[in-house]
């Protein structure tokens, strides 16, 4: 099998990869999305402490 | 007493370091099975004769499914244990798991169009399955918005508990939706008491990318978690020494 053939996905491509991109895209956004929030609130704490 | 204190962990102050070593463990053990998951899926099992490879999002989307639905009966469930013992961090692990749970229901939702176009010529039909978890999705962002409309959060915890609680009739429809009525969607490709009508490597892959998705989700809310204690126990004595502990 080539890369071609395994991009091409018998014909449904489109389909398989817009699934999985906005899959790992979303998860992405989450992870990044979460671990903001705990630094900000992390931060939050840590300048209350000090003041 | 000798038995284990169960209780120790329902205090946030002790739950707060334990979450934080949950949160890693799972996100490193998310890694190995959701690569593993995705060259089986991908790669190794055979295209389907009668679908094409367009089967092969049956792997993200069976997951997503079925995590969309157990993760809100684990918040109602938490949500019933907040209403009824009163306990802050069951509340709080109902407010960490909702946004998981909604973007899981997404996911469902996205490739179950992107699906059904090729298998059934529509991205989009009123059926039973579909309908009911769409209602899903407007469940967790009804809850989330309720959440965040209300300012007191004793108050948003109690609302919103309710709110997921009454919710939770819908989850059950969705599971059985495809046997009350005739709907476009099939019908379950593996469940608990029947053999799994599909080839065992396939069977593999569906399995490690739903351990793969348990253990994101688990990764995922251990952290949300941890930032919703700190938000919310700001004003605490012990708040603060964590805060400069954690990393």
């Amino acid at each position: 099998m080539s890369l071609t053939d395994f991009f091409a996905m018998g014909g449904y491509g489109f389909y398989v990869w817009a699934s999985y991109a906005m899959t790992v895209v979303l998860a992405a956004i989450e992870v990044v999305a979460v671990r903001t929030r705990f630094r900000a609130a992390r931060t939050a704490q840590l300048d209350e402490n000090a003041g | 007493m000798n038995s284990i204190n169960w209780f120790r962990f329902a205090s946030p102050a002790s739950f707060f370091p334990v979450a934080g070593k949950l949160a890693r463990w799972f996100a490193v053990l998310a890694v190995p099975l959701a690569a593993a998951g995705l060259w089986l899926g991908l790669v190794v099992a055979p295209t389907d004769a009668q679908q094409g490879d367009a089967y092969r999002i049956i792997f993200i989307h069976v997951p997503a499914a079925w995590m969309s639905m157990f993760i809100y009966l684990v918040m109602a469930a938490w949500c019933a244990v907040s209403l009824t013992l009163n306990a802050r961090l069951s509340a709080m692990m109902a407010q960490a798991l909702a946004p998981t749970g909604a973007l899981f229901t997404l996911i469902a939702l996205w490739t179950g169009a992107l699906w059904g176009k090729p298998a059934w010529g529509t991205y989009w039909a009123w059926d039973a399955r579909m309908t009911s978890e769409l209602i899903l999705l407007f469940l967790y962002l009804g809850y989330m918005a309720l959440r965040h409309a209300i300012d007191d959060v004793r108050r948003a915890d109690r609302a919103s508990a309710v709110l997921a609680l009454v919710g939770a009739v819908n989850v059950p429809i969705i599971y059985f939706s495809v046997q009350w009525w005739n709907t476009l969607h099939q019908g379950a490709t593996v469940s608990l008491t029947a053999a799994p009508k599909m080839a065992s490597i396939m069977l593999i892959a569906l399995m490690l990318m739903t351990f793969a998705a348990w253990s994101y989700a688990i990764a995922v809310a251990m952290v949300r978690v941890r930032a919703i204690i700190l938000e919310r126990e700001r004003r605490t004595s012990w708040a603060g020494p964590l805060a400069g502990a954690a990393r």
